[in-house]
């Protein structure tokens, strides 16, 4: 008992002692993190950009414009790093200590999220013009060559035969703005909440696979080739439409939603890394004419009317409507319709 | 007691404390994160967030997937591994290593590559579904991806044994009358008992936890192919972290009391034949 009672208190004794040693080096570890970036006054500046998906050409190409005209500018020798992933698994992964200086998440849900840690100043949406919105987008159609099923316009989705391919609006960006996008098509063209509900069930029944993510969708209708429409941002859309060969088309349903993609700094890492100047200059670079005709150059409609006027045969005219006029915000929106307990749960029925 | 075990394991105490901190920091504090988090429910909030039933629907398609998949492994691996041990044929080496490939390939790209072949338009599925078997987005197909995953770890946990069962025994058997039947029922089985049940609840826990491969043959249909780890994404998408932690706390607790369960029918079937 006794070699038993003392092995016991030994290895007690060195887990205690590991831990500590454990505590003090992630201690040191981390004053030696704010030392390093600390001195970034002059020499070598790194942004770091945490994005979502789809925007890993559209940042690539902006990044490169903007170094060369920081560098000129400044002096200082700058690179930017970018991060692309499901908007709201970026998100998480800010709060939970990714050091992001910008981020440029697909939603307003995603950036709140991170405000609401502290780590985003309140009011950040009002720092940037246009509402902290460089650009936005839409949701749009993709169907096969010749478009088979006739699909133009929302109300076609649901007619008899027609396989929809659209993400789980729980688990995806793309998903519930695909919803948000098909029930004002309903209730904002003089239709009742009911005829919303009846409409979005009967869609939703004929979505042969309700994929985790963006990606995956994209995956099951065009390599797969399962159903007949696919419902996806308007830059994906094109990307998809261009890469297929004219083996797929895109059409422009006569109203969608308005989509959000906010950009903003993440306060509390460029203070500590000493960033926020570059950073700040970063973002306010996307409302310049340069970045602005890059931005409609892959796809996404610029938030200056002058562009977008510009690429006119790019960005046909359609109804985009806000969030606001089928819910008081995004938030509202999200916690009526998609999460638990909301008009997407009753859908489905256990069989 | 005490002089005679140290002298016949060196280090002992050092590699105990080893292990114990090694555990501890792996395994049991990431567990104690995650029941402190689901802590911070009341048991009302925790009860709704786990026990809805969308959520009872996931559950059982995820332990009853993995537990079919499992069993099915249990023949597929020990003919694979019997096959492996006791005939030499051209190309046995390449066969052997193959086995190992689900554990190396990222499970993404199996689902990926499973689903694709078993689709209406795939290379299978051209001539499956027309005659009704659809191994893509439907509950065999997560089945079947899960056979995949979990089919190395039977094999290569029957294999060596198998390796060390000298064929005289079989040889013995068979010159003491008995049949093949016998001598398979009540030579080699016994022998193998506790390594089929220990590749079988690898096999099992490995389809649980499952997630990469079967998001992208599933289908994801609630109350049909929703398997729970989907359930959990679901609510971090929402932000609601306790409510996820909530959820896997359940497969958590489930997955442990079918280990034990496993554990126990191994010992008692170690127990009766010795």
């Amino acid at each position: 008992m006794g070699y038993r009672r003392t092995a016991f208190i030994k290895s007690t004794g060195l887990l205690l002692l590991s831990a500590l040693l454990c505590i003090a080096c992630s201690a040191t570890n981390g004053a030696d993190a704010t030392r390093d970036s600390g001195g970034a006054g002059r020499h070598s500046i790194e942004l770091l950009n945490v994005s979502y998906d789809p925007t890993r050409e559209l940042w690539r190409e902006i990044n490169a414009n903007f170094i060369s005209s920081y560098e000129k500018e400044t002096g200082n020798r700058l690179s930017i790093k970018q991060s692309h992933g499901g908007s709201s698994t970026q998100a998480r992964a800010v709060i939970d200590g990714l050091e992001a200086d910008v981020v440029t998440l697909a939603s307003i849900i995603d950036t709140d999220a991170i405000r609401r840690k502290g780590l985003i100043k309140d009011k950040w949406i009002d720092r940037l013009p246009h509402r902290s919105l460089p650009y936005y987008s839409t949701i749009v159609f993709v169907v096969r060559k010749g478009n088979p099923k006739d699909i133009k316009d929302w109300a076609d989705l649901v007619k008899p035969g027609v396989q929809i391919i659209t993400p789980n609006p729980k688990t995806s960006g793309n998903g519930y703005l695909s919803f948000f996008g098909a029930w004002g098509s309903v209730v904002l063209r003089g239709g009742s909440r009911e005829d919303a509900v009846k409409y979005v069930t009967k869609l939703y029944k004929q979505v042969p696979v309700l994929d985790s993510g963006a990606r995956a969708a994209s995956t099951t209708f065009v390599q797969r080739r399962i159903g007949d429409v696919h419902l996806t941002w308007e830059n994906e859309a094109h990307l998809e439409v261009r890469e297929a060969n004219r083996e797929l088309e895109l059409i422009y349903p006569t109203i969608s939603i308005r989509a959000e993609p906010h950009v903003a700094v993440v306060d509390a890492n460029v203070d500590r890394r000493n960033t926020r100047a570059a950073a700040e200059s970063y973002l306010k670079y996307l409302y310049s004419d340069e970045a602005q005709d890059i931005i409609a150059k892959h796809y996404y409609r610029p938030g200056n009317e002058v562009f977008l006027k510009k690429h006119l045969d790019v960005f046909p005219d359609m109804r985009l409507f806000n969030i606001t006029e089928i819910a008081n915000d995004y938030f509202d929106a999200h916690k009526q319709y998609i999460a638990e307990g909301g008009v997407f749960d009753a859908i489905y029925k256990p069989k | 007691m005490a002089s005679i075990n140290r002298k016949v394991l060196p280090g002992f105490f050092l590699s105990l404390s080893y292990s114990v901190f090694y555990l501890g920091i792996l395994v049991l504090l990431p567990i104690s994160a995650c029941l402190f988090r689901a802590g911070s429910l009341s048991f009302e909030e925790f009860w709704s967030a786990v026990w809805t039933e969308r959520a009872r629907a996931a559950y059982l398609l995820t332990f009853g997937a993995a537990f079919v998949a499992a069993v099915a492994n249990l023949f597929l691996g020990l003919v694979l591994a019997w096959v492996l041990v006791r005939y030499s044929f051209p190309g046995k080496k390449i066969v052997d290593s193959l086995v190992d490939l689900p554990l190396a390939l990222p499970t993404a790209v199996a689902g990926l590559v499973y689903g694709s072949l078993y689709v209406d338009k795939g290379w299978l599925g051209q001539y499956l579904v027309p005659l009704g078997i659809h191994g893509a987005y439907s509950r065999f197909a997560i089945v079947l991806v899960l056979i995949f995953i979990g089919l190395p770890f039977v094999v290569r946990t029957v294999q060596p044994i198998l390796e060390d069962l000298d064929p005289e025994v079989e040889e013995a058997g068979a010159s003491l009358g008995g049949t093949r039947w016998q001598t398979l029922r009540h030579i080699i089985l016994p022998t193998l008992y506790p390594a089929l049940i220990t590749g079988f609840s690898l096999a099992f826990a490995r389809g649980v936890g499952e997630y990469g491969s079967v998001v992208f043959v599933s289908g994801n249909e609630p109350y049909t192919t929703e398997i729970a780890p989907i359930l959990i994404v679901a609510r971090l998408e929402e932000f609601a972290y306790s409510e996820a932690t909530a959820i896997a706390m359940v497969l958590l607790g489930l997955s442990f009391a079918m280990l034990v369960l496993i554990n126990m029918v191994e010992r008692w079937s170690m127990r009766h034949e010795h």
